[in-house]
C-alpha cells in the first residue's frame, strides 16, 4: 500500500466515522427516493441530524 | 467485488494449522509464566501475551463456532439494515466503520475503573475473570444480543424481553436498567469527584472542557455545519492546551477558585448534569461526544503501544491475603463473589446488551459481520480492563492501598496513611508519599479512591517511560485524569439523558403530556427526578465515613452483571424458543454463572453477619451503637453515625431489589422455556421474515482468506426455518 491508498483510507475512515460523509449519503438517497421536493442544505440538514439527539440520544455505556 | 473461491472449504490448510499452533504456544506459554511464577515480578508482556493469544483463538474457532453451528448466521438474509434502508437509523454500514461506532458505544469507564480496584486481590484473579470472562461470557452476550436483535429489526433488549417472556419479565427489565442507570451515574460521578477533590489542575482542566464544547457546537451549527473533523482538531488542541494550562493554574493565584471540596463538586456535578439533560444536544452533548470519543479511542491506542514500549514489571502480587481473607481496605468481601462483581465491564458487562439492542443491529450489512462487531469489539474492551489492571499493578503496593484504602482508615495525613499502610502488611514512608504526589503536581495521594487517580498515575508511569521521562509524568497524570473524567462526563450527560426519556416515556401512560419531549415542565420535572437520583447516592458516596466507592461499587456491579442476567436470559430464552435447546448452554451456561455470582454477592450483603460486608449487619451495629449514644470508628460523631445507618439501610434494600429482580426474571423465563420444551408445536416464530439479500460484503476486517470463502460459502446453506 503506498501513501497515497493510506492517507486516502484514512480519510474515508474519518470521515465515515465522525458522520461527515452522512450528508453525502443523504443526497444519494434523496435523489433516489425521487420525491421532487428540493434537497436540505447542508446546514439545514446538520441541524436536522444533531436535533434528532434532542429526542433519541445516543447510547453510551460505562 | 471480491473474488469467490469455493474449493478448499475446510480450511485446514498447513499454513494455517502451523500459524494457530503458533499463536495456541505463545499463549500457553505467556499463561505458564502468569500463573505460575510466585515471588519474583513479572513482566506485564507476559499478561498481554496470554491475552491477545486467548482472543485470537477464542475469536477463530469459539466465536466462529457459535455464529456457524449455533445462531446460523446466512448473508443471503437481507438484514434489516439493507431491507428498511432509510439513509438514517437504517443503512448497511461498512463494517470497520460500524465496529468504530459499536466500540466507541460499548467502551468507557467501567473497564478502566473495575480492574484496578480489583488488583486489591492481585493481578491474577482479575486477568483470569477478564480474558475467561469475555470470551464465554460477555462478548458471547455481546453478539448473541446483537443476533437476536438484528433478526428482529433491532428491537431493544426491553421489547425482547416483554415479547420472548413476557410482561413480567418485560416489567422486571425495565426497572433493571433504570435502576442500574442511576447507580451507575452515582459511581461515576463519585469515581470524577473523588480525581478533582482537591486538585485545581484537574479541576481546571475539565471545566475547561465545557467552554471547549460549547465552542465546538456553535463551529458546527453555524460556522462550519457538518465540518465535524475539523472541530475536533480544534476541540482535542484546546484540551490539550486546557491540561497544559492546569499547572500554570495551579501556581496561580485561581488556584484557590479551582480547589474544591467534594461536597461543593458534587453540588456542580448536579447542576451540570441538570443543565446538560435539558440543553439542546448540539450545544454540549453532541460536541462532548466527539471529544471524549477521539480521546477515547487514541488514548487507549497510545496506552496499548506504550504498554509494549515500555514492558513495565508488575510490582502487585499475584494473589493477595485479600483474596482469601476478605478483609480488603478498597471493597469488602472474598475473592468468589466480588472479583467477579467489582470487574462487570472488561469480562461481562450487561449495559452492552442495551448497545447491542439499539442502534448497531440496525445499520448491519451482513449477518456474519457480528462476530467482528459484536464480538471483536468486546475482546478490544476486555484488552483495555487488562492494560489498566497493568497500569495498577506496576504501581507499588503501598502506594496503592495508601490512594485507594477509604479516608477512614488512613486519616487525612501521610503519617497517619504510612501508618495505616503498614498496619494492613504494607510498607510506604511518609516522604515516599509527599514525593509520589509531588511528582505528579498534586497536593495529596492520600484516600484518592475511586480508582481514576491510581490509574492516571499508572498511565503517568507507562507514558512517561516511553515519551518525555520523569519531567512530564504530572502533564501524563492530569492528561489521564482529564482522559477519564471527560468521558465519565459524558456518560454522565447521555445517562441523565437517557434515563429522562425512560421515565417521561413511563410516566406517560399515567399523564399523557409527560411524553412529550417538547413540553418543558415535563422536561424539567423528569431530569431534576434523575439527577436527584443519582445526586443522591452520589451525595451519600462523598460523605459516608465509610467510603464511598467502598460502599457503592459493589452495588455498581451487582446492578450491571443483573443486567446482563436479563440479557443471557433472553438469549437463552430465545435459542431454545427458536429450536436451538441443544445450543442453549452457548449463554447458558455464562447465565448460571452471572447468576450464581450475582446471588451469592447478593446474598452476602444482605445476610453477612460481617458488618464490614453486610449491609443491614452495618446498620444494626451502627444504630445499636447511637441508641448508646457511643461512636464507632470510622465515625467521628453522632451526625456521621447516622449517615452511616442511613446508607447502609437504603443499599441493602436496594440489593434486596436488584436480587428479587434477577429472581422474577429467571422464574419467569424458565417457565416460558418450559411451555416451549412441552409444546408439540414449535412456537410461531417473533424473526422478520426472511427476504434474499442483493448485496455482497465480507465477513471480517479484511476481504481476503477465510472470509471470502464465508461469504461465497454461506450463500450455499439454506435459510433456518
Amino acid at each position: 500500500m503506498n501513501i497515497g491508498t493510506l492517507v486516502r483510507t484514512a480519510r474515508w475512515y474519518l470521515r465515515e466515522v465522525s458522520g461527515e460523509s452522512l450528508y453525502d449519503r443523504y443526497l444519494e438517497h434523496h435523489a433516489a427516493g425521487h420525491t421532487g421536493e428540493p434537497a436540505m442544505t447542508r446546514a439545514e440538514f446538520e441541524r436536522w441530524r444533531v436535533d434528532r439527539g434532542d429526542t433519541d440520544p445516543p447510547a453510551r455505556c460505562c | 467485488m471480491p473474488e469467490l473461491n469455493v474449493s478448499n472449504r475446510s480450511g485446514l490448510n498447513l499454513r494455517s494449522v502451523l500459524l494457530w499452533s503458533a499463536v495456541g504456544l505463545v499463549g500457553a506459554i505467556a499463561w505458564g509464566v502468569v500463573a505460575l511464577s510466585r515471588g519474583e515480578r513479572i513482566s506485564a508482556i507476559w499478561l498481554v501475551a496470554a491475552a491477545l493469544g486467548s482472543y485470537a483463538i477464542a475469536y477463530r474457532f469459539y466465536a466462529r463456532f457459535i455464529v456457524k453451528r449455533v445462531l446460523r448466521v446466512n448473508d443471503r438474509r437481507a438484514t434489516p439494515a439493507e431491507r428498511l434502508n432509510n439513509g438514517i437509523d437504517f443503512h448497511p454500514t461498512d463494517r470497520r466503520v460500524l465496529f468504530g461506532h459499536h466500540f466507541a458505544a460499548i467502551a468507557g469507564a467501567g473497564p478502566l475503573v473495575g480492574p484496578v480496584l480489583a488488583a486489591q486481590m492481585g493481578y491474577l484473579p482479575g486477568t483470569i475473570w477478564i480474558i475467561v470472562g469475555v470470551i464465554f461470557a460477555g462478548a458471547v452476550q455481546d453478539m448473541v444480543t446483537l443476533f437476536f436483535s438484528m433478526r428482529r429489526n433491532g428491537r431493544s433488549l426491553g421489547q425482547m424481553a416483554r415479547d420472548e417472556i413476557g410482561p413480567v419479565g418485560g416489567a422486571a427489565a425495565l426497572i433493571a436498567v433504570f435502576a442500574i442507570m442511576i447507580i451507575l451515574l452515582a459511581v461515576l460521578a463519585l469515581v470524577v469527584v473523588n480525581a478533582l477533590a482537591q486538585s485545581p489542575w484537574g479541576t481546571f482542566s475539565i471545566a475547561m472542557t465545557i467552554p471547549i464544547a460549547l465552542f465546538m457546537g456553535v463551529y458546527l451549527r453555524t460556522l462550519r455545519p457538518g465540518k465535524v473533523i475539523e472541530a475536533t482538531v480544534i476541540g482535542v488542541a484546546l484540551l490539550l492546551f486546557a491540561v497544559i494550562a492546569g499547572s500554570w493554574v495551579e501556581g496561580s493565584s485561581w488556584a484557590d477558585t479551582f480547589t474544591l471540596s467534594p461536597r461543593a463538586l458534587v453540588i456542580w456535578l448536579v447542576i451540570y448534569g441538570f443543565a446538560a439533560s435539558v440543553l439542546p444536544v448540539w450545544m454540549l452533548l453532541a460536541p462532548r461526544d466527539y471529544l471524549s470519543t477521539f480521546m477515547k479511542i487514541g488514548t487507549i491506542g497510545l496506552l496499548a503501544v506504550s504498554v509494549l514500549l515500555a514492558a513495565p514489571t508488575l510490582s502487585n502480587e499475584a494473589i493477595t491475603k485479600f483474596a482469601s481473607s476478605g478483609a480488603g481496605p478498597v471493597f469488602a468481601g472474598s475473592l468468589f463473589p466480588f472479583v467477579f462483581i467489582t470487574i462487570a465491564c472488561g469480562a461481562l458487562s450487561g449495559f452492552h446488551s442495551l448497545v447491542s439492542s439499539g442502534t448497531t443491529p440496525k445499520m448491519i450489512q451482513k449477518e456474519s459481520q457480528i462476530r467482528m462487531i459484536g464480538y471483536g469489539a468486546m475482546l478490544v474492551e476486555s484488552f483495555v480492563a487488562i492494560m489498566a489492571l497493568i497500569a495498577a499493578s506496576i504501581i507499588e503496593p503501598g502506594l496503592y492501598y495508601a490512594i485507594n484504602a477509604p479516608a477512614g482508615l488512613l486519616g487525612s495525613t501521610v503519617q497517619s496513611a504510612s501508618a495505616a499502610v503498614n498496619n494492613l502488611g504494607f510498607a510506604i514512608t511518609p516522604e515516599a508519599l509527599t514525593a509520589a504526589a509531588n511528582a505528579v503536581g498534586e497536593q495529596t495521594l492520600v484516600a484518592r479512591t475511586g480508582g481514576a487517580p491510581t490509574l492516571a498515575i499508572g498511565m503517568s508511569e507507562i507514558f512517561a517511560a516511553v515519551f518525555g521521562g520523569a519531567g512530564l509524568k504530572a502533564f501524563w497524570y492530569h492528561f489521564a485524569i482529564m482522559f477519564e473524567a471527560l468521558f465519565i462526563l459524558t456518560t454522565v450527560d447521555a445517562g441523565t439523558r437517557v434515563g429522562r426519556f425512560m421515565l417521561q416515556d413511563t410516566l406517560g401512560n399515567l399523564y399523557k403530556p409527560l411524553r412529550q419531549v417538547s413540553w418543558k415542565p415535563g422536561v424539567y420535572a423528569t431530569s431534576a427526578v434523575v439527577v436527584g437520583a443519582w445526586g443522591y447516592f452520589l451525595y451519600q458516596g462523598v460523605n459516608d465515613p465509610l467510603g464511598g466507592i467502598n460502599q457503592l461499587f459493589p452495588l455498581f456491579g451487582i446492578a450491571n452483571q443483573l443486567l446482563a442476567a436479563v440479557a443471557l436470559t433472553v438469549c437463552t430464552t430465545l435459542l431454545i424458543k427458536s429450536g436451538r435447546l441443544k445450543w442453549a448452554w452457548v449463554t447458558g451456561v455464562p447465565l448460571a454463572w452471572d447468576a450464581a455470582v450475582t446471588l451469592t454477592a447478593s446474598y452476602q450483603k444482605i445476610f453477612s453477619a460481617d458488618p464490614k460486608l453486610g449491609f443491614f449487619a452495618q446498620a444494626s451495629k451502627f444504630s445499636a451503637a447511637l441508641e448508646q449514644g457511643t461512636v464507632l470508628a470510622p465515625a467521628k460523631n453522632l451526625a456521621q453515625m447516622n449517615t452511616v445507618v442511613t446508607n447502609s439501610l437504603v443499599d441493602g434494600v436496594l440489593s434486596v431489589l436488584f436480587a428479587s429482580l434477577i429472581i422474577i426474571v429467571i422464574a419467569d423465563a424458565a417457565r416460558v422455556c418450559y411451555r416451549t420444551y412441552r409444546s408439540p408445536e414449535p412456537l410461531p416464530s417473533t424473526e422478520a421474515p426472511f427476504v434474499e439479500s442483493r448485496i455482497l460484503a465480507p465477513a471480517g476486517l479484511t476481504s481476503g482468506g477465510d472470509d471470502r470463502r464465508e461469504t461465497a460459502s454461506s450463500g450455499t446453506d439454506r435459510p433456518p426455518t
